[in-house]
């Protein structure tokens, strides 16, 4: 008895710690999400009114949302097989036994994903500048007309999945760099005594053994990538043509600048409902096929 | 033949990988260093014609960046260590101290780490409005105090403390926190380290949050300050990256000087679960 007393004022500060200022938000996310808190209900609680699915149905409407979910699709779409092939491109690189100073280019690789993202996008917003940015001086040098990456409807979100993958993809790096290590090296051994080719031994060895693995990266890359938001803050602005905003900077502006906040939080719910039911279909599909 | 060319082409593509991913952040300190406008020729330069440390002072002394530097070292050390006695204490218990409903609590906090934060943060403003907590440090750092990932990052490897080791410093009749602080913590050493200085690099990267819960200039953290300052002054190029130095520079040392404990926390981490 003492002693679960004991257990308790361990874990009793981070439970309420994450009781009150996590799951006690979220529950309310749901319940204002059926409201329509704006500024008036702000200022005074009784101009508050239940609205049903109302925002939901509203915000279904709204060729802003349909605009900010495709533009985060889009990102997600080109931007999660991009990043991961970038990962596990760089992580067979760095497992080879070829490969030389092998710590300084893992540290090099990795370093990008401590930036703070704020701070690098500033960066790459001048790199991308469309007259003197190195990115369209190098280019040039080939031959290629300059282009206007962040000015340009159909260059912005391209240019952003581009510093997306340059900040994103040492992290999947080192958890698939640790998956290779794990992979027994007597299955090589076994499929080259076989006469397996490089690709061969990829394909029929590298592969299955890193599924699982890859499949957790996936899972996670996409969560991730469909909370896009500074990059378009910083860089773009949600613009040009509102080419580049993304849902949650949808969810920014509604709720932080006109001060709809029932409105937003349908619009963050809509955005967890796309995360987990892509996740849930994710370790069904898997599921099903490793029992067939 | 084919052996022979295999090496160059693997390391070939790794220095190429290495000199992309790093030429960014080179350009980054260059530029800091040039004078103003000398960035914005052409052929774009690749080095200052004299380096200067102006942009810096410009920045220090009139852009109130000493201050916004302040407030993201207090911040970021604040809510790492708060979050780190919380998180070490919590995943310890989960792990070795048996309690009522520790099992199902545990799975209910498993099953919430695929709701993203952005949900909570509405109401959590209107929250945080009613505590008077809005536009203070501590609206930023409140909700940071405590995470689901470093519960769970600590738990995982607490499971392998020996129950033998805990039961002998019971009979002995050591009190739970007489245990927790001698025994415990010096186990658990790497993975506080590792959880620290996660921990310590999210706080200071975040962005969305203390935007949105900080209105006061004064209170602003460096990536705030960098965000509104660099929509001001969009053509002061050699002035913002100066800014992003100071911005980035702090988490990269942080980083290099500890990163054996961050990437086998991410390595081990991740394999294992």
């Amino acid at each position: 008895m003492r002693f679960e007393r004991a257990a308790w004022w361990f874990v009793a500060p981070a439970l309420l710690v994450i009781g009150v200022f996590f799951f006690l938000p979220v529950f309310a996310a749901l319940l204002m999400s059926l409201t329509d808190f704006d500024i008036y209900a702000l200022a005074d609680l009784r101009n508050l009114r239940f609205v049903g699915l109302g925002n939901y149905v509203s915000l279904l409407q709204t060729p802003l949302f349909w605009q900010a979910f495709g533009n985060t699709l889009y990102f997600v779409v080109v931007g999660v097989p991009l990043s991961i092939g970038v990962s596990l491109g760089t992580a067979l690189l760095l497992h080879s036994r070829l490969a030389r100073f092998k710590a300084f280019f893992r540290t090099a690789l990795f370093a990008p994903v401590v930036t703070t993202l704020v701070a690098v996008a500033v960066i790459w917003r001048y790199l991308f500048n469309t007259r003197y940015g190195l990115l369209n001086y190098a280019l040039g040098s080939v031959g290629i007309q300059p282009i206007d990456w962040l000015g340009d409807p159909h260059w912005a979100m391209p240019a952003i999945i581009v510093f997306a993958v340059w900040k994103n993809f040492g992290y999947n790096m080192i958890i698939l760099l640790a998956g290779l290590q794990s992979i027994p090296e007597e299955l090589y051994e076994a499929a080259r005594i076989d006469g397996a080719s490089i690709w061969r031994q990829f394909r029929y060895v590298t592969l299955p053994m890193l599924a699982p693995i890859l499949l957790m990266v996936s899972i996670l890359t996409i969560a991730g990538y469909f909370q896009l938001f500074a990059e378009p803050y910083v860089m773009t602005q949600g613009g040009p043509l509102q080419s580049t905003v993304s849902v949650l900077y949808l969810m920014y502006e509604e709720g932080f600048k006109w001060w709809n906040l029932g409105s937003a939080s349908a619009v963050a719910f809509v955005l967890f409902l796309v995360i987990f039911a892509i996740t849930a279909l994710q370790l069904r599909y898997t599921r099903q096929r490793a029992w067939t | 033949m084919k052996r022979k060319l295999a090496a160059p082409l693997v390391n070939g593509l790794l220095l190429a990988a290495a000199v992309i991913t790093l030429f960014p952040l080179f350009w980054m300190a260059s530029t800091s260093l040039m004078a103003p406008g000398e960035s914005s020729t052409f052929p774009p330069p690749l080095f200052p014609n004299r380096a200067t440390f102006g942009n810096y002072r410009e920045l220090f002394a009139h852009a109130g960046l000493g201050r916004y530097l302040a407030n993201s070292v207090l911040l970021a050390t604040v809510a790492t260590i708060v979050s780190l006695v919380f998180n070490v204490s919590a995943g310890y218990a989960f792990a070795k101290l048996r309690f009522a409903g520790r099992e199902r609590i545990f799975r209910l906090l498993l099953g919430a780490l695929v709701i993203p934060g952005q949900v909570a943060m509405v109401p959590l403003f209107l929250l945080l409005k009613h505590l008077g907590l809005v536009n203070t440090y501590g609206g930023v750092i409140v909700p940071a105090m405590a995470s689901i990932f470093g519960i769970f990052l600590v738990r995982q490897y607490a499971l392998s403390i020996p129950n033998e080791l805990l039961e002998a410093a019971r009979i002995d009749g050591a009190s739970e926190f007489r245990i927790f602080r001698l025994i415990v913590v010096p186990v658990l050493k790497p993975i506080i380290v590792t959880l620290a200085v996660f921990t310590l690099l999210g706080t200071w990267n975040d962005f969305m949050w203390p935007l949105i819960v900080l209105t006061d200039k004064d209170l602003y953290t460096l990536p705030v300050a960098l965000a509104t300052l660099s929509r001001e002054h969009v053509q002061d190029d050699e002035m913002m990256m100066a800014g992003s130095v100071v911005t980035i520079l702090p988490v990269l040392l942080v980083f290099l000087s500890l990163q054996r404990y961050y990437l086998q926390g991410l390595m081990g981490g991740s394999v294992k679960g």
